[in-house]
């Protein structure tokens, strides 16, 4: 589904990612942690089409297609969706008329037809309950005023209603008390099946609790130095990043 | 490529051909000789068969405008117009006055058309009743007869002047005296069509009333004059709608719209602008320059402009209220754009005289591209406007890096009790909230349509239902794809 050899990147002329490789295969959800500075949001960045991200070399291959040629609303309609770690807000902009052009452009990628509103709101009514969402959402300014808490599950909401095949999700974890955590693992969890992959960025274990990850991969300093399974999560709680990074150098 | 430079070129792209009312119709003309001097203004009159009244009102406007100097306080700059140098006159060759849409040149129904503007459709269709005026004539007007059932007047100036003789003389010129200002007072002498309405007392209009204003023929300035007077207790939507062809040269605009509400009337007045902008060097394109003022004369008045300005190379307008009567209320709801070369100096201007008077001001200009943007405002509070108030807020949204935004707002108060408030900002469309919505598949120009339709909705939703529609398209092709 994803492959990205030797992914070297710079921003305003500092490395880093440096020499990253890395492989999601279909149907699998692979998680990334490390720490501060490592590279983990530039990865998503980059993979989303950011604009101020230099890619010195490597490439990466997505669903068997050079992913770094294409423009970001390309890569969306295709199938990538990011997560985003502090999601903007767009004044005036009511949600609801956000959510559908962002839906029926997807919907143009994938070769369906556009939902005209009255489709549109029974397709996303069912995902918000399933997501104990309030309708008073819809009428709201895309991320106007919405707590942090309220952002991250407005990025869930529209996680479920693009259905996207790779999901990135940046540090969605970050600032979210036990339940919204719990609703960003269901949301995912709910998702997993072939055909759909996601890479959970995150700095924290207690996410993997509950969105058990097929492979966990450590990042430092712009490359992953160690991979393992779910249990790997748990020895870097338990030892925290030095000892690991220590012991892969 | 950066996505400043990225945008500015979809923008650029855009506006090349973006145009796309700017078709010229082919048929038969009759002008007056070029240029302007009293026979011109005698003959347009002839022309007319106006009363003796009217001929000398306007050669009263005449003998002021030659006194007059144009004015050159806005923010705009352009080279000096030769007034002698146009005609004032033209009109598609159909000697008798259409009594139906049968009658009507079938080229001037296809022109419409192609507008989007089906006169026959609308008529039977939609509840809008337009008046279609074309270069200097009106050539339609739709629902007439069951609007005649209420009692309202709508139909084209020239014909008011004929058949309803006693209103016309009494409002004419009475919000906007023929010596207001130096455009005024041009239209005043010249102008030729334009549209009449006349809600009796207690009526509230059945339907919207829209006038619909193309110019066709080269060299030519169009000078309508438009008249709404709602009666006592009456309700009436007007909407407003333009387009030119597209020309290398600059071709004048100087209308004068006046409104008068009476006590407990109210008038809701839209307009969306789109008079071709001129080419992305700046060459050809509409001035605009325009004189729009409503009195609320009467207590417990409201009027309520609302203005989309998308078009034209400069526009010069202050749609204004004189809050005449005790708790009358004054509106002003606008989105300027402007792009490429544009220039927009554009405002209002609210003047509480009565007690408890109101006005709210909203503007949110656009500019991208060379665009120059300005908001120019004045409140004036009279010493016996105790307790009014008003609120302005002026938002300015930047484009690109070689645009202009400017917000003039001039308060004058001299009551102890009135409340003034104003508020400003200026923003970018920032990168990331482009990404934000490229990240969601949406190309630059759908984000950047979006964004801007998020940044003017407060305006766009005091529009009619059938225009804010239009109106949103109409955002997104004059500016699609911009950031800064």
């Amino acid at each position: 589904m994803l492959r990205i050899e030797n992914l070297v990147v710079e921003v305003e002329g500092k490395r880093i990612l440096d020499g990253l490789h890395l492989t999601v295969p279909s149907g699998e959800v692979h998680a990334i942690m490390g720490p501060n500075g490592s590279g983990k949001s530039t990865l998503s960045y980059v993979l989303a089409g950011r604009e101020g991200y230099e890619v010195i070399d490597g490439s990466v291959e997505f669903d068997g297609l050079d992913l770094l040629a294409m423009e970001p609303e390309l890569r969306a309609t295709t199938g990538l969706f990011l997560a985003f770690q502090s999601p903007v807000e767009l004044p005036g902009v009511g949600n609801a008329t956000f959510l559908r052009t962002a839906l029926n452009a997807i919907r143009r990628g994938r070769g369906e037809s556009e939902l005209d509103a009255m489709q549109f709101l029974k397709v996303v009514r069912a995902k918000m309950s399933a997501l104990g969402m309030k309708d008073e959402m819809l009428k709201r300014g895309v991320n106007e005023g919405f707590s942090g808490g309220e952002k991250k599950r407005n990025e869930m909401l529209q996680m479920a209603l693009l259905e996207p095949k790779f999901a990135i999700l940046d540090e969605t974890d970050s600032g979210l008390d036990i339940d919204a955590l719990k609703l960003v693992a269901d949301t995912v969890n709910s998702m997993r099946k072939p055909g759909f992959s996601a890479l959970v960025i995150t700095h924290y274990q207690r996410l993997l609790d509950h969105i058990v990850p097929d492979r966990v991969h450590v990042l430092s300093r712009g490359r992953i130095i160690t991979s393992g399974g779910p249990e790997l999560a748990h020895k870097l709680e338990a030892e925290g990043y030095a000892g690991v990074v220590k012991a892969a150098a | 490529m950066a996505a400043v430079a990225e945008t500015l070129d979809t923008v650029q792209t855009v506006t090349d051909g973006g145009y796309k009312w700017g078709f010229e119709t082919d048929i038969e003309m009759e002008f007056a000789p070029k240029g302007l001097n009293e026979d011109i203004v005698r003959f347009i009159s002839a022309r007319k068969e106006e009363p003796q009244w009217l001929l000398d009102w306007r050669l009263k406007a005449f003998a002021l405008w030659k006194t007059m100097v144009e004015p050159r306080w806005a923010a705009v700059g352009y080279p000096p117009i030769d007034y002698q140098d146009a005609f004032y006159y033209a009109a598609p060759t159909n000697k008798v006055t259409p009594k139906s849409l049968d009658e009507v040149d079938p080229e001037l129904l296809r022109t419409y058309e192609k507008l989007g503007i089906p006169l026959r459709e609308q008529e039977r269709l939609q509840n809008i009743a337009v008046d279609a005026v074309f270069d200097s004539v009106s050539v339609a007007t739709t629902f007439k007869d069951r609007l005649h059932k209420e009692g309202i007047i709508f139909c084209p100036i020239s014909e008011a002047v004929r058949d309803h003789p006693e209103l016309v003389q009494k409002y004419l010129g009475s919000v906007v005296p023929q010596g207001d200002n130096f455009f005024a007072a041009l239209n005043s002498a010249v102008f030729t069509d334009g549209s009449f309405v006349y809600i009796p007392k207690g009526v509230r209009c059945p339907m919207e009333l829209s006038t619909y204003f193309r110019i066709n023929a080269k060299s030519t300035g169009q000078f309508e004059r438009t008249l709404i007077i709602a009666d006592a207790g009456s309700t009436v939507s007007y909407l407003e709608g333009c387009t030119a062809p597209m020309r290398d040269e600059n071709q004048l605009h100087a209308a004068v719209v006046e409104l008068v509400a009476m006590d407990d009337a109210s008038i809701k007045y839209s307009t969306v602008q789109n008079w071709y902008p001129g080419d992305e060097n700046g060459k050809g394109g509409i001035y605009n320059f325009v004189t729009k003022r409503a009195a609320c004369r009467g207590a417990r008045s409201k009027v309520s402009w609302t203005q989309v300005e998308t078009g034209s190379a400069i526009t010069w307008k202050y749609p204004s209220c004189i809050l005449q009567g005790d708790e009358s209320v004054g509106e002003f709801y606008s989105v300027a754009i402007t792009n490429n070369r544009q220039q927009a100096d554009t405002g209002t201007k609210m003047f509480h005289i009565g007690k408890n008077t109101k006005s709210t001001i909203v503007s949110k200009g656009i500019s991208a591209g060379r665009g120059q943007n300005t908001y120019r405002g004045l409140v004036r509070i009279g010493a016996k406007a105790t307790g009014a108030r008003n609120y302005t807020q002026c938002d300015s949204l930047l484009i690109g890096d070689q645009c202009g935004a400017h917000t003039v707002p001039y308060i004058e108060n001299r009551c102890m009790t009135a409340k003034v408030e104003h508020e400003a900002t200026t923003s970018r469309i920032a990168e990331d909230q482009l990404f934000y919505c490229r990240q969601r598949g949406m190309t630059q120009e759908d984000a950047v349509g979006l964004i801007v339709n998020g940044f003017c909705r407060e305006v766009l939703k005091e529009l009619p239902m059938e225009f804010a529609v239009e109106a949103q398209k109409l955002l997104q092709i004059s500016l699609e794809g911009s950031v800064g």
